[in-house]
């Protein structure tokens, strides 16, 4: 498993917000094709992992790489140089806080753990809202219909999409209509869009009931193989996490308390009592 | 300018700034409250002045009668507004609202011209607020002098009202997280009247205060104070009581000394810069929180 | 019926109705004295048409609360003015204060000034975008507002008076050189904008305001695309504004107050937040109201030869302001909401009659 490469590197992430550090000097990596899983119980700080790998958040300390690249990188300073409360302060030099959008381009793409389609557009709006940034028309062009062609494909690869993930017969309905276990394949399917090679998903099971949660185990394997992707996920459901994991994180107050396969999980004191033995609430 | 000048403007300054200040204590509570542009606040600052106007003119009514009526409908005028016009949007996006507050306003500036006509009326004068009075060198006008320690008075009562009674906690609370605070019990519809109430007391005494020097009240006469103040309101940090009351004061005397410097025709330009300025490089105001999104 | 087929079909539809409505208003031309009440509410709510969409394109469709309309307007307006009031005619227009030695012998054509007016709106909204874009949604409006009386008090102030002429404003603006060119110039501008809101850049002002945050994970650069929105909606605003001096023919700096960016908001509410037809149906209908339909309002009414008082000076802007209030409590949808008019939800009609007895999905 180790031979493969790694695509995503995070390095001594820490993120304070005032004085509460809601991430403290977490150092992951995701393999290429690998499913990892991070879990910890309600306000270790996962999301805001999420958070600052896709760029809403600037780190207070520490890096990301992506393929190798650091793409995410800053250090403590102003007001913060003084109340910085983490680890490996003057390890990071560098400041890069690209935006959201610029994440995405690069190739991470992200679902939210609580839904957020456009909600008043169609099902093939959203995925053809994802499409846009790969658009090379300008503004005049695009207007004008100069650029019909390159529309033209881009509608036709969003079909395809949709029909590859089993929206196409709703693909005219209002997002909002669907029902929630489907709203939440479409926010994969919006997120597949922008053509990723590194999908970010926020408790993709949130909401769902045991059958959904079943189909939805299956509909990540799917995408994963279909779209050669890597997948890191955030997620509370045990069984999903157990059954397609191929590495997991585990993370209380910010900090990483283990990683490994999940038979090592299981078996992992240290996570039983963060976490299995105290907040199982599922 | 000699120091007596210097002195007169910043009397002046500081009690036009005192009128702004009342005002503008009424844009921010409403906005900490309900996260809402009151965009009608000037005009129920205008609608103040014709009630004037109504007990004291055609009525022919003692000051001290007009005054007391005054408060009193301005009050009422303001909780019916908030009944009628942002009551039933409370779960509309906060766009809906503030088109209903334009709304209001749009409303009330029609009413006006409808029920007094377009024409400029003059605003009555109370006796003993238009007497001259010397102190040192500067002579000035009772109002001009009272109003800046009539808005400390105020500002004091109002913040000791917020903070060491019942109400108080529960607008803090309100202010703090809608919600969480509706179920914690907190009868969130009295206390949003309440905060009106207050708003449209000061407003309603900033009326007076603001007209009794001055020549005429006409319908779209609310509409320029009322940006003003909200602008001062967002200077010193929407929410901020404090803040309103600073913001009025920097806006009264800035005003002030640029008309004096010969540039009046700009004196409002200037405002606006202001708050184009403040808020590029302090969004939130000098006391305004920092808000965060969730994601 | 195959998508293309209903495609190309609602193209003809689409024409055929532009040309019955190209006929009506030939036919209103034809039957009607240039000083018709009809002429008046079709230029002028033509005119609204455009302002509306431009920002409805902004407050509607990127979900950008902006008030600063009647700034734009006015700045158009004014650029429009300067540069087309005939040379011949200035020194009588600029008789106070003497006009400008740059100015004097300056007379651009019509088309090129509109162009000119909506350019100059364009990089000015291009300038101060870039700051005030950053600003969350009410601040965003309050700037937008200060920025609109920065224009209007500046293009008024002194030491402007040999350009602007200052307070007394510009008049002898050349007129609408025929009937049907505020019709025209209105139709182009609002077929570009439809263009542009069906676009892949329109779709992205719509995932903008349907929500930030997952629009900005679908690597739309906000920053970038909300300028873009803000300076076309100006750009349009512009010409708006130089169309409306040419209806008015004189303009002063009041004309372009606040209460203009009330009027125009709220017939952009009253057809829907998001519908470009709503906003169009709208202006002509509030513009009809306002001016013609509830003129008798202000009149002395009698009932049996007693006068009803409440009819007087003014009643017509209460009732008027009444029945906007009632929109925007009770049909916060408008006319429209986000829908548009299209006649693929005509062709269902008749193509569900046509199959009924077969059912079932199309051929697609």
């Amino acid at each position: 498993m180790s031979d493969k490469k790694t695509i995503l590197n995070v390095k001594d992430i820490t993120m304070q917000f005032g004085g509460v550090v809601a991430v403290n000097n977490l150092t992951l990596k995701v393999r290429e094709g690998e499913i990892v899983s991070l879990i910890g119980p309600n306000g270790a700080g996962k999301t805001t992992a999420f958070n600052v790998i896709t760029g809403v958040y600037a780190p207070t300390n520490g890096e990301v790489k992506f393929h190798g690249n650091t793409i995410i990188s800053n250090f403590p300073k102003g007001k913060m140089d003084k109340l910085y409360a983490g680890e490996n302060k003057g390890k990071y030099k560098k400041t890069l806080e690209p935006t959201p959008d610029k994440i995405t381009k690069l190739g991470i793409a992200r679902t939210f753990q609580n839904i957020r389609l456009f909600k008043e557009l169609t099902v093939l709006e959203n995925v053809l809202i994802a499409k846009h940034m790969r658009m090379k028309a300008n503004i005049f062009a695009d207007t004008f219909r100069l650029n019909h062609k390159e529309e033209a494909k881009m509608k036709a690869d969003s079909l395809e999409l949709l029909r590859i993930l089993d929206l196409y017969d709703v693909k005219d309905e209002i997002a909002s209509s669907l029902p929630y276990g489907k709203q939440r394949h479409l926010e994969i399917a919006r997120a597949l869009a922008t053509e990723p090679t590194l999908l970010l998903l926020d408790e993709p099971a949130a909401g769902l009931n045991p059958q959904e949660t079943d189909e939805l185990t299956e509909f990540i394997r799917d995408v994963r193989d279909k779209f050669h992707l890597t997948i890191f996920m955030i997620e509370h459901h045990m069984n999903l996490v157990m059954d397609i994991s191929d590495w997991i994180y585990v993370i209380d107050f910010g900090k990483q308390i283990a990683n490994g396969t999940p038979a090592d999980i299981q078996n992992d004191q240290r996570v039983i009592d963060a976490y299995l033995g105290v907040a199982d609430d599922e | 300018m000699t120091s007596t000048a210097f002195l007169q403007y910043c009397l002046t300054g500081i009690s036009i700034g005192g009128i702004y200040a009342l005002i503008a204590i009424g844009y921010t509570m409403v906005y900490g409250i309900l996260r809402l542009i009151n965009f009608a606040h000037g005009d129920i600052f205008m609608m103040a002045a014709y009630f004037m106007i109504f007990a004291m003119v055609d009525f022919a009514l003692p000051w001290y009668v007009s005054i007391i009526i005054v408060l009193a409908a301005t009050v009422i005028l303001g909780v019916v507004i908030e009944k009628v016009a942002y009551k039933p949007l409370r779960s509309a996006p906060r766009m809906s609202i503030m088109i209903s507050a334009i709304g209001v306003s749009y409303l009330l500036q029609n009413l006006a011209t409808y029920l007094f006509s377009a024409l400029p009326k003059g605003y009555p004068s109370i006796g003993f607020l238009t007497k001259t009075i010397t102190i040192g060198s500067i002579s000035t006008s009772v109002v001009t002098f009272i109003t800046p320690i009539l808005t400390l008075v105020f500002v004091f009562l109002l913040l000791q009202l917020i903070n060491h009674t019942k109400i108080g906690m529960a607008m803090r609370a309100v202010s703090k997280d809608f919600e969480t605070s509706q179920l914690m019990g907190i009868k969130i519809n009295r206390v949003i009247s309440f905060t009106f109430v207050i708003g449209c007391f000061l407003a309603a005494t900033g009326s007076i205060l603001y007209f009794t020097p001055r020549p005429s009240v006409y319908p779209l006469v609310g509409s320029l104070p009322g940006t003003k103040c909200f602008i001062a309101a967002v200077f010193g940090g929407i929410g901020s009581i404090p803040g309103a009351m600073l913001g009025g004061f920097v806006i009264g005397l800035s005003e002030t000394f640029i008309k004096a410097a010969g540039y009046s025709e700009f004196s409002d330009v200037f405002t606006f810069i202001l708050l184009i300025v403040v808020l590029l490089f302090k969004p939130t105001g000098l006391f305004g929180e920092k808000i965060t999104e969730k994601v | 019926m195959t998508e293309q087929k209903k495609h190309k079909l609602s193209i003809i539809l689409s024409i055929i109705g532009i040309l019955v409505l190209a006929g009506a208003l030939f036919g209103v031309y034809a039957t009607t004295s240039s000083t018709d009440m009809l002429r008046t509410v079709l230029q002028l709510g033509a005119i609204y048409a455009l302002v509306a969409v431009s920002m409805n394109l902004l407050n509607g469709f990127t979900g950008l609360f902006s008030l600063g309309q009647a700034g734009f307007m006015a700045l158009g307006a004014y650029v429009f003015a300067i540069f087309t009031i005939p040379a011949a005619q200035r020194p009588g227009v600029y008789y106070l204060y003497g006009v400008a030695d740059w100015l004097a012998n300056i007379e651009l054509p019509i088309i090129v000034a509109l162009i000119l007016a909506g350019l100059v709106c364009a990089i000015v909204a291009g300038l101060i975008g870039a700051p005030v874009l950053r600003l969350k949604s009410d601040y965003f409006a309050i700037a937008t507002l200060g920025f609109a009386e920065i224009v209007r008090i500046v293009v008024g102030s002194s030491p402007l008076n040999r350009i602007t002429n200052g307070s007394l404003g510009l008049k002898l603006i050349p007129k609408f050189p025929s009937f049907f060119f505020p019709f025209i110039v209105v139709g182009i501008c609002i077929f570009i904008v439809w263009l542009l809101i069906n676009s892949s850049y329109g779709r992205a002002f719509k995932a903008i305001r349907e929500d930030e945050i997952a629009a900005e994970a679908m690597g739309i650069n906000l920053a970038k695309h909300k300028q873009m929105s803000f300076i076309i909606s100006s750009f349009f605003a512009g010409v708006g504004g130089a169309l409306m001096a040419m209806y008015m023919g004189a303009i002063t700096s009041t004309t372009f107050n606040v209460t203009l960016t009330y009027n125009i908001l709220l017939i952009v509410v009253i057809g829907g937040m998001g519908s470009l037809t709503g906003s169009v149906i709208s202006s002509f209908i509030v513009i009809a109201a306002r001016e013609w339909w509830l003129r008798f309002l202000d009149q002395p009414f009698f009932i049996a030869g007693v006068q009803i008082p409440l009819f007087k000076t003014g009643f017509r802007m209460v009732i008027f302001s009444i029945i906007l209030m009632i929109v925007v409590l009770f049909f916060r949808k408008g006319i429209m909401g986000t829908r548009e008019f299209n006649w693929n939800f005509i062709l269902k009609r008749l193509d569900k009659k046509e199959k009924a007895p077969v059912g079932g999905e199309g051929n697609e």
